[in-house]
Order: C-alpha cells, then sequence, then structure tokens
C-alpha cells in the first residue's frame, strides 16, 4: 500500500515539474552597465513571454573564446550570444550565425530605424546577423577648466597636430596633470584599437590591395612617432600600461587633460558619483591628420546574436527583437531614467528630445558613429573592413602581437623604426602561414 | 646534540619568517580589503590601506546579481568528486608502482607526468568535441572526469613517493601472518599512508577548486563553480575591482578556512619523508 502510494506520488511531481518546466534561453554576455541592466530587466521579458532567461556572464576576452569554441564546434550551448562588430563579418560569413530576416521584415521592430553606419556593420551581403545592443566610436573628452586656463579653444573638428601641442600646454607634472592620457596597454582590442584608428586618420593602413603589411609606409612611420613622442612628453607615467579602465580612472580623478577613447566612457565621465571633473567635462570629434580629413573610423557595437547551433532560435529571436526594441529603450528611461538608455543604435533616439536634455554627449555621440566608416577606413585602398580592426580571423593574434611591440616602444624598449620592422616581419609571417599569399 | 640558537637568532629568524609570509599573504589580504571599498576608492591613488570608508555594497551587489550558493555547491561537487574519483583510480596504480616495480615503472611515471606539460588550450576542441557528443558539457560528472583526469599524474606521483617511503618488510610480514591483497592494503598500507593521503586530497581539492580553464569552458550554467561566478565580475568597459574583489573573496572563502583547519595534516604530509 506504502509502496503504491509512493509510485503514484512520485509520478505527479514528475509531472507536475515536466508542465511546469518553461523554455528556457542561455544567454552569454559580457560584464558591462547595459548588459547588467538588462539582466535586470528581462523579467519584463519572461513576464510578456514565460520564456525563463539563464545568463552567462564572462570576461571580454574569455568570453570570446569560450563563445569561439562552441560556436566553431556547434556545441549547441548558447542560444544568444553577445558578440561585437569584428566577430560579426566573419561567423557571419561562414554561416555560424542564423540570419534575423525577421527581425528586418518586422514593421514594429523597423530595422531601419538602427543607425546605419552599425547596421552595414552587423550585416553581411546585406543580412543582418547580429542585431545592435548598443554601439560605439571613439571621440575627444577634454576638461574646459584646463583648456580655459591655458587659453586654449578646442576646434569642431581639432587635428592631431593641434591636440599635440593643446597636450604639452596643459600638462602640469608636478601637479600630476598630463595633457593627454591614451591606451597603451597591450592587445588587438586595447592600444592596437587606438593605434589603428590614429594610423587609419594618418592615411596608413594594415594591408594594400595583396594583403601586404604596411608598417613600413612612411605614414605609419609618422602616426607611431607621434603616439609615442606625445605619450613621453604628455602621457601619465606607465602608460605602456594603461587601457580604457585605467584611463577612465585617471581622467575620473582630474588627472587628464584629454581622453581619446570610446564614446561609451561620456556617461562615465559626466556622472558626478563616481567623477571628480564631471561639470568640467566637454566633447570633441575624434581628431584628423591636417588636411586629410579622415576621422579614425572606430566602430564598435556590442550584439546579440543566434548561433546557428541553438535549437530554439524562435524564441531567441523574440528575445533579441525585445532587448534591441525601441520599447526596451523606453523601458529603460522609465525604470533607470533617459540617461542610461543604451547608446548609438537607434536614431529615433536621437531625435528624442528627452534623451537630448539628459545626455549631453548624444549629438557628439551620434557624430563620432556617423563618421565612422568600416569600409573605407584609410585613405588607401584596403582589402578588409573594419575601423580600429581588421575583420579577418588572424587579426586577433596579429593585432595583440603588433600590440606588444608598440607598447615596447611606448615603454621606451625599443625605437619606433625598430618596432615598425618588427611588426612588418611579423605580420607577415603570420599571414604567409595562413596562406594568404598562395 | 641540538646546538644552542641564541635569542637574536631566534628573533631573526621570526622576523624573516613573518615577513615572507606577509609577502605571501599580502596579495590575499589587499584582495579582501579592496572588496570593502567603493569603486572610485579601490583605484585611488595613492592606494588608502586602511583609513577608508568601509562598505558592504559590494558583497549585496555580488549576492543580488549572482547565486553564490549555486556556483559554491558545484565547485564542492567537482572538486570532492574529482578527487575521490582520482584516489579510487590512484593508490591501486601508486601501489603497484611503488611495491611491484617493473623496469618501466619511471618511464610510466614521467610518461604521466609529461601529460602535464601539454598546454590546456591545446586539446581544447577535441576535447569539447567529445564532451558535445557523449552530452558531457555543463554537466558535474562530465567535469568531474575532466578534472580527475588533468589531476590524476600528481596524485599518482604524490602517492608512489609517499607509499615508497613505507618499509616493504611490514607487507611482506603482514602477508607471512596469511593477510590477503586486500587486507594488506586497508589494514596495513592505509593506516600507515594516511597522512600521505589526507594530503594528497587536500592538495588535489585545492587544485581542483582553483582550476579555472577546463571549468570556463566546459560549463555554462548548471556545472558553473566559482570560477565561473569570478569571471563574471571583470569588466571590459567601467570599474569592477571592489565587486570583483568582492566575488573573489567569497569564492577563496571556503578553501581557505579548510586549508587554515587543515595545514598541520597538509605540512606534515607534504613533509612526510623529507625528515627521515
Amino acid at each position: 500500500m506504502r509502496l503504491r502510494a509512493l509510485v503514484i506520488g512520485s509520478c505527479s511531481v514528475l509531472a507536475l515539474a515536466g508542465a511546469a518546466q518553461a523554455q528556457t534561453l542561455t544567454i552569454a554576455t559580457v560584464n558591462n552597465g547595459d548588459m547588467i541592466r538588462m539582466q535586470g530587466l528581462s523579467h519584463h521579458f519572461t513576464e510578456e513571454t514565460g520564456i525563463e532567461l539563464d545568463w552567462v556572464t564572462l570576461e571580454e576576452n574569455v568570453l570570446r573564446q569560450r563563445v569561439t569554441t562552441d560556436i566553431a564546434t556547434q556545441g549547441g550551448q548558447y542560444d544568444v550570444m553577445t558578440i561585437g562588430t569584428y566577430e560579426v563579418p566573419i561567423w557571419g560569413g561562414q554561416d555560424w550565425l542564423v540570419g534575423l530576416d525577421g527581425l528586418t521584415s518586422d514593421a514594429e521592430y523597423d530595422a531601419d530605424d538602427l543607425i546605419p553606419a552599425v547596421r552595414d556593420a552587423l550585416s553581411v551581403d546585406g543580412t543582418l546577423h547580429a542585431a545592435p545592443f548598443y554601439a560605439e566610436s571613439a571621440m575627444i573628452m577634454y576638461r574646459t577648466d584646463l583648456f580655459e586656463e591655458a587659453g586654449l579653444e578646442m576646434p569642431d573638428q581639432p587635428t592631431w597636430e593641434f591636440i599635440g601641442d593643446a597636450a604639452r600646454q596643459i600638462t602640469d607634472r608636478d601637479a600630476e596633470v598630463y595633457g593627454i592620457c591614451l591606451r597603451g596597454l597591450a592587445g588587438w582590442g586595447e592600444n592596437m584599437a587606438f593605434m589603428t584608428a590614429l594610423a587609419n586618420s594618418y592615411g596608413a593602413s594594415w594591408f594594400d590591395m595583396d594583403w601586404e603589411p604596411q608598417f613600413d609606409s612612411p605614414e605609419w612611420a609618422e602616426a607611431l612617432q607621434f603616439y609615442v613622442d606625445l605619450m613621453t612628453e604628455a602621457g601619465p607615467p606607465g602608460a605602456s600600461s594603461n587601457g580604457f579602465n585605467e584611463n577612465l580612472a585617471l581622467f575620473q580623478q582630474g588627472r587628464c587633460g584629454m581622453w581619446i577613447d570610446a564614446t561609451v566612457a561620456a556617461s562615465f565621465v559626466t556622472n558626478p558619483e563616481d567623477s571628480e571633473v564631471a561639470e568640467d567635462v566637454d566633447f570633441a570629434l575624434f581628431p584628423t591628420h591636417n588636411d586629410l580629413g579622415n576621422n579614425g573610423n572606430w566602430l564598435w557595437a556590442w550584439s546579440l546574436a543566434i548561433p546557428a547551433g541553438t535549437q530554439q532560435a524562435d524564441a531567441a529571436e523574440q528575445f533579441i527583437s525585445w532587448a534591441t526594441s525601441k520599447d526596451y529603450l523606453e523601458l529603460v528611461a522609465s525604470e533607470e531614467g533617459w540617461a542610461n538608455v543604451p547608446p548609438g543604435t537607434r536614431t529615433s533616439l536621437y531625435e528624442n528630445p528627452e534623451y537630448r536634455e539628459a545626455a549631453a554627449f548624444a549629438d557628439m555621440t551620434l557624430d563620432a558613429i556617423n563618421s565612422a566608416d568600416t569600409i573605407n577606413q584609410s585613405v588607401q585602398d584596403t582589402p578588409y573592413t573594419g575601423g580600429q580592426f581588421v575583420a579577418i580571423p588572424e587579426f586577433q593574434g596579429i593585432g595583440t602581437a603588433v600590440g606588444q611591440i608598440v607598447s615596447s616602444a611606448l615603454a621606451g624598449q625599443t625605437t619606433v623604426e625598430q618596432a615598425l620592422q618588427q611588426a612588418q616581419q611579423v605580420t607577415r609571417m603570420e599571414m604567409e602561414r595562413s596562406g594568404y599569399y598562395n | 646534540m641540538a646546538r644552542a640558537v641564541s635569542t637574536r637568532r631566534k628573533l631573526g629568524f621570526t622576523a624573516i619568517a613573518w615577513l615572507i609570509a606577509l609577502t605571501l599573504f599580502f596579495p590575499i589580504l589587499w584582495t579582501v580589503l579592496t572588496s570593502f571599498k567603493t569603486e572610485g576608492t579601490a583605484i585611488a591613488m595613492p592606494p588608502k590601506f586602511l583609513f577608508f570608508d568601509w562598505t558592504l555594497e559590494n558583497y549585496f551587489t555580488v549576492q543580488e546579481r549572482s547565486d553564490y550558493f549555486r556556483h559554491f555547491t558545484n565547485s564542492v561537487i567537482s572538486a570532492v568528486g574529482s578527487t575521490i574519483l582520482g584516489l579510487i583510480i590512484a593508490i591501486p596504480a601508486a601501489w603497484a608502482m611503488a611495491f611491484s616495480p617493473t623496469k618501466r615503472t619511471k618511464d610510466v611515471l614521467l610518461w604521466m607526468l609529461s601529460t602535464k606539460m601539454l598546454p590546456a588550450v591545446g586539446v581544447l576542441v577535441p576535447i569539447y568535441l567529445i564532451f558535445r557528443d557523449l552530452r558531457l558539457l555543463d554537466t558535474h560528472h562530465g567535469l568531474i572526469v575532466v578534472l580527475m583526469l588533468i589531476n590524476l599524474p600528481i596524485i599518482v606521483w604524490m602517492l608512489y613517493t609517499y607509499f615508497r617511503e613505507i618499509p616493504v618488510d611490514i607487507l611482506e610480514a603482514a602477508r607471512m601472518d596469511g593477510a590477503s591483497l586486500k587486507n594488506e592494503i586497508i589494514y596495513v598500507l592505509t593506516p600507515m599512508a594516511i597522512p600521505g593521503i589526507a594530503s594528497t586530497m587536500l592538495l588535489n581539492i585545492i587544485l581542483a577548486w582553483n582550476e579555472a580553464f577546463w571549468t570556463l569552458n566546459l560549463t555554462t550554467t548548471r556545472a558553473a563553480p566559482l570560477t565561473a561566478f569570478i569571471a563574471s565580475y571583470s569588466s571590459p568597459e567601467g570599474l569592477f575591482w571592489a565587486k570583483l574583489s568582492a566575488a573573489s573573496t567569497l569564492a577563496i572563502a571556503p578553501i581557505l578556512i579548510m586549508g587554515w583547519f587543515s595545514q598541520r595534516q597538509l605540512v606534515r604530509g607534504l613533509t612526510f619523508g623529507a625528515v627521515k
């Protein structure tokens, strides 16, 4: 009797558990403010659709390695992946991502509202392969009080020559105030993101149309020499160890006259809770070189994509539609204020008076994103796409190797000439090994 | 006769020992201190040591955002499970090599150790594919097997070293008294080797607890241990040191407490044989 009751009871529990088991999506993401905020608000999506969400939050490089392994082996561990503008053209070209035709054909989603430069960067052969969650370009953040003291005025479109002079003029080493803070930490997504954008603006490029490295060009020599000289004379000590976060900390503590980096930093440096200089910050476009007129063409969008190995593509698309919709922007605004809305993805956001009032950096962010051209990133003809990177699979390795060489030049361990020779050799060797010259 | 040591020398040695201990412990102390700072104070220059506004905010944030106890349980299951499985395989292997050696025993031992010399990333894709096909991705038993395999050479080597210290005459005497192989291992060998087995076990739990390559690459949510919990607090854009320190402190606390209570056994086991 007891046994029968036990069996019936167990069966009932199992049946109930089976019935109660909801559909669950596993989402891989990075740890940054906008993503964590979305995690916090995602209960709205679950309430609307009944779809549960499991989050896997990882450090950027760990995430990249983890999702690359999974997608390359069709492991099927993730239903939605957070990836950037570097991965989308490569993975989309390999058919590793599900095309988001459902979104582009949905009038309510309004894909035409996505900022064109961002949409182009996330499309392969005209098909959207990832939906942008937030996007950024690079711009100058500068201290208006220090500029005023020095009698300087930031032009609408500054040149590197002006930036160099201003940085040297502002530098006061006794007061631990440095004219300019730039990335020096080695890495394809760290110093090479900045260095590539700087080189683009100087008219340099990574490769010519035959995939021959161009580090022996006069443009690279001029750009790297400018960077090393500027940082030596007007940069903070130990700059070769500084990445985005280190420079953010320096700027927030009032140690930098200027900082040229991702537009997403604008909300951090103007937040009075974290920044000591929040009231004295203004923005300007990424510099150009003399009359060349080429901006850095830095464009990055953290985006949501569906790996081809998932068994839940429809539910995944439903989630992406929710997270990158106009309604989501309204939801963030209603719960956390307009200043916390993820920037850089939708044109309508920049036409919204409430957002423009809350985010003093809105216009400059939009101008910076619109000025980026990831197809014609340099004035030279190039066989690749990408602004502050080269969208080929080998770039992670090559970019980091060259980043280490550039970092050692900045630290004074090698000369600019030696560094460029090494960069040329390393890059050519890797490209040859990868079969680009066969 | 023991050599007399002057008080001055004793004081000198004590000071040096404290200096070395504090140097080794300082990174952990700094992590714990940083976990009680705000993000702004965590990166302040010059660094603030003790005189800052202490806050528990990071611990609340970490607890709110992540499920610490699920990650903790997963760490316990994978670390203890892999160690027990490893000991079950390694004790007979080490016994055979210590008490019935052949001319190839040393080669086998060296070969086992050589598997540790291969960078783990070199076999990531094959192992990932095997795990995918066997449906072991993000499972406890998959993680237990892989952690056992990567630590097995160390377990066998340590146990082999301890077993070699046990005089074979004692085992022979037991055999002459009619002890079977099972009784010989359980009633004669094991009691004598307990300090060695205990320290091997403790060391392997620590190694498995801290393993961060396979645990990150083979898990997603269900089996993700504390290494995945820590990895979620490093940020590419934004300040994160204080929250990361709070997550790290929570992750290392259990193993630190376990190490503290078992340090006598750990040290005795690790120096077993060295004082003979």
